[in-house]
């Protein structure tokens, strides 16, 4: 289950040492916007280090590298994948060729440190007119492309328009990102909500980003947390009908029923999908009861 | 007839101060008093020599005291509460007598008692009347509530009350009454106003904090002690402010009407108090300019005395009503043990102030650290002073967990129901155990040298000793 | 690897440790902590380990440790040490 991905600046020990408590299910640690090119050594071999002792249990961890267009991308992969991260986050990915580009390289630090192929999966930052343009392309590119995200910052910047709290401008971006990435069998996140101290804001943003479709969202700030994982965890209205759900299919299968329907309406596959979905994210997230099914 | 005299040491003299008393100061001027200095520096030109100082703190400000002690002026320290500069030097072995650390309730009630006597004391006064009626409330060095200087007034043979704001007499709305004061002086500034209370104290902006807040908040909540008539301290530290704010919203979403917040106040226990989360405030000490204000012309924000506050010497007082208060700590011991007196090499940079009180009359006396600081845990076997006895804690609540006290035979009902709330409740072994995987297992150090300050509980009973680090 | 310039790593924040390497002759291992009445063995054996791993033999490695857990001292002054060793 990944709800909130929180952004962790690679240089700074203080944070890295308490990544893990501050209730994301995902925490990226960064190579590329928050440290300064001067400290891009510095910052990978911390988050080396960091990987290598600290463990992280109870969260995903994923590295954001650098873009591909820089000299630093191979280094960061060279001092990371040997520790085994969940996935990474390749930057400004504007097509497909970007993602397979990462995943070749990816399999040659694999197979020099005696790893399976494809242990460490890949959730692709699309944050370019063309990337959105590709989005599709990029997201079946490679079997490891696990989720794709939407950095809206620099896309605003290449679309040539101002950001706002509103996000019409992104409007678009989000519905292909989504289209997209369902359209692949992938996992889709939203940009982060950038008002820090705009609680409720971040609720609105993250209400309208799961109503898209979206699968979470990310975070620059811990504040930001709590909301995004609330919005995105399943309601209690949404556990108890997945539990009805399951239960009227028990009782058809006990009674050799084949059609089965529930508050008039017919229980079709997609509905079953989703009832068992809810069900494991309720496991996930209150560590549930068992449901035989 | 009028109680003015000319000068600190026209005062003084008058007073009959002579070489080997013991003289009082308050602490409501914190960081930014001139007065100890002041009187401190007129004592030692005048040649009197050995004597106590009993202030119910010593800031960094105070770090003149040093040359004092080097030459023999005093002789003899008493206070709750050491800031790290005066600390320090004592903990290099600056005075032969140790220093007597109290609580914020015990040194008034040991004046009451007659066990802590005071000759003189000098009263720092933001306003006053030539007959010494006096307040905090007003004036340029104004700092809210007097509440520690009250004892001393009424305790002392011989009271002097300097202010920077002379008013004609009466002085309406007084804290401290005429009756006690034996003499008044004007001073150019008693203090650095920006010393004095800060602008706004704010919520922490760390991370850890706010997690630990939230848990904190998270465990007050589960209590089932959050309700209507609920009371409440808290102190004026970054996390144990940002829970406050969480336990506002909190209430405000439940329509709960608590009954009263007391301690040190800050714009955080105003704005609950201005919300209908409070009744009233009691008020020891103000912390910010908008506790100051509050004080000053909100009736259900009172000023009490420290007896009134945490007192043992009254029938009763503020903190035996308390329903849960919010501490800090340096060190907690796996027997729940807390120290708030020394740092992690055994220097002294604190005190006990409320701790202890507050400890002991709460329901739900709650501990907030982190795990770690610099990487030394906050768990260890043994804390290097003992300000306030396990039996009286509660919960820790650090990042990585939350530890509830069961080992005196209570709070079993409590940890039910913190794991009800899924929280995540631990042992207080499991606190060590994570900071120690993370951090490394720190080499045991402990000071070795001879007792230089005795901590004495409430109740005036000696509960440890600090010994010299050097 | 030889250190062949002066170099630093890290910041003087809390749980951090700024690190400077320097060409010496010898090898040398300076050491200032907040910590070190309780972690000042602990963190000699680090900064000894790292260097023995990176195969310095010489070279002056001073720390002003403002309580750094281990992994944070390793990749500082390794981050010192590769940079003084003229990698970037």
């Amino acid at each position: 289950m990944r709800r909130s991905m929180l952004f962790i600046p690679g240089n700074t020990p203080n944070l890295l040492m308490n990544a893990d408590v501050l209730g994301a299910d995902s925490i990226i640690l960064d190579l590329e916007d928050a440290v300064s090119p001067a400290e891009k050594d510095a910052a990978r071999i911390l988050v080396r280090s960091a990987l290598r002792s600290l463990g992280y249990k109870g969260c995903e961890v994923i590295v954001r590298i650098n873009p591909i267009e820089t000299d630093f991308w191979k280094k960061d992969l060279d001092e990371v994948i040997p520790l085994r991260p969940g996935m990474i986050m390749p930057t400004k990915v504007s097509c497909a060729d970007d993602v397979r580009t990462v995943s070749d390289y990816i399999a040659q630090v694999e197979e020099r440190c005696g790893m399976e192929k494809n242990t460490v999966r890949l959730i692709p930052l699309i944050e370019t007119a063309m990337g959105v343009e590709n989005a599709f392309a990029i997201a079946s590119a490679d079997p490891r492309v696990a989720a794709i995200f939407l950095g809206g910052e620099d896309l605003t910047a290449d679309l040539r328009c101002k950001r706002t709290k509103e996000g019409n401008e992104i409007f678009y971006a989000r519905c292909r990102m989504v289209n997209a990435a369902r359209a692949a069998g992938v996992d889709v996140y939203d940009t982060p909500f950038t008002d820090v101290d705009d609680i409720d804001g971040l609720y609105k943003d993250a209400a309208f980003a799961k109503s898209l479709g979206f699968t979470g969202k990310a975070s620059i700030s811990p504040r930001h947390v709590a909301g995004i994982n609330e919005v995105f965890s399943p309601t209690q209205a949404d556990i108890d009908y997945a539990h009805e759900v399951m239960e009227t299919i028990r009782m058809a299968k006990a009674q050799g029923k084949g059609v089965v329907s529930l508050r008039g309406k017919m229980i079709d596959a997609p509905i079953v999908t989703r009832a068992r979905q809810v069900i494991e994210m309720e496991k996930a997230i209150f560590g549930g009861t068992e449901d035989d099914e | 007839m009028s109680k003015l005299v000319s000068s600190i040491k026209e005062a003084i003299t008058q007073m009959g101060l002579r070489d080997g008393m013991t003289i009082s100061f308050h602490h409501h001027l914190r960081n930014g008093d001139f007065v100890l200095n002041m009187v401190m520096d007129a004592i030692a030109e005048m040649g009197i020599r050995d004597l106590t100082v009993n202030a119910s703190s010593i800031f960094d400000v105070h770090e003149p005291l040093i040359g004092h002690i080097q030459n023999g002026v005093v002789t003899g320290l008493e206070c709750n509460y050491m800031g790290g500069k005066v600390g320090r030097a004592i903990c290099e072995g600056l005075m032969e007598k140790p220093v007597i650390f109290r609580t914020h309730g015990g040194r008034p009630s040991d004046m009451e008692k007659g066990t802590s006597h005071i000759d003189v004391a000098f009263i720092a006064a933001p306003t006053a009347d030539p007959m010494g009626n006096c307040t905090g409330k007003y004036g340029k060095s104004a700092c809210g509530s007097m509440g520690y200087a009250f004892a001393d007034a009424m305790n002392a043979d011989k009271v002097v009350v300097i202010t920077d704001n002379l008013v004609p007499y009466p002085l309406v709305d007084y804290s401290i009454s005429e009756i006690y004061v034996d003499a008044v002086v004007e001073v150019e500034q008693i203090g650095n106003p920006a010393g004095i209370v800060s602008g706004t104290t704010k919520i922490t902006r760390d991370p850890v904090g706010l997690k630990m807040a939230d848990y904190a908040a998270r465990v007050i909540d589960a209590s089932g002690l959050l309700k209507d008539g609920f009371s409440f301290q808290t102190g004026a530290g970054g996390a144990t402010l940002a829970a406050a704010k969480y336990i506002k919203d909190i209430m405000l979403q439940k329509n709960i009407k608590g009954s009263y917040g007391m301690g040190g106040i800050t714009a955080y226990m105003v704005d609950m108090l201005q919300a209908g989360c409070f009744e009233a405030l009691l008020d020891v000490q103000c912390f910010d300019l908008d506790a100051v204000e509050s004080i000053r012309t909100n009736p259900k924000h009172m000023e009490v005395t420290a007896t009134h506050y945490a007192g043992v010497s009254g029938k009763s007082a503020g903190v035996d009503n308390l329903d849960v208060v919010l501490l800090g700590a340096t060190q907690v011991d796996v027997d729940f043990n807390v120290n708030v007196h020394t740092d992690s090499n055994g220097y002294i940079m604190g005190g006990s102030g409320g701790h202890s009180d507050t400890a002991a009359g709460a329901k739900l006396a709650i501990i907030i650290a982190p795990l770690t600081r610099a990487r030394l845990p906050l768990v260890v076997d043994h804390c290097l002073c003992t300000s306030t006895p396990g039996s009286t804690i509660d919960v820790v609540v650090t990042q990585r967990g939350i530890a509830v006290n069961t080992k005196y035979g209570k709070n079993q009902e409590l940890k039910e129901k913190l794991l009800a709330a899924r929280l995540p409740v631990c042992e207080i072994e499991d606190l060590k155990r994570m900071a120690e995987e993370l951090a490394g297992v720190p080499k045991a150090t402990a000071p070795q040298g001879r007792v230089v300050a005795q901590v004495l509980y409430r109740d005036g009973t000696l509960l440890d000793t600090i010994k010299a680090v050097k | 690897m030889k250190i062949t310039t002066s170099a630093v790593a890290g910041t003087l924040e809390s749980s951090d440790v700024y690190v400077k390497a320097e060409p010496c002759g010898t090898l040398e291992i300076e050491i200032e902590s907040v910590v070190s009445a309780q972690f000042g063995d602990q963190i000699r054996q680090t900064v000894q380990d790292v260097l023995s791993s990176l195969g310095v033999d010489s070279g002056r490695i001073s720390l002003n440790d403002k309580g750094a857990i281990d992994c944070v001292i390793r990749a500082r002054v390794e981050t010192a040490v590769r940079r003084a060793g003229g990698e970037n």
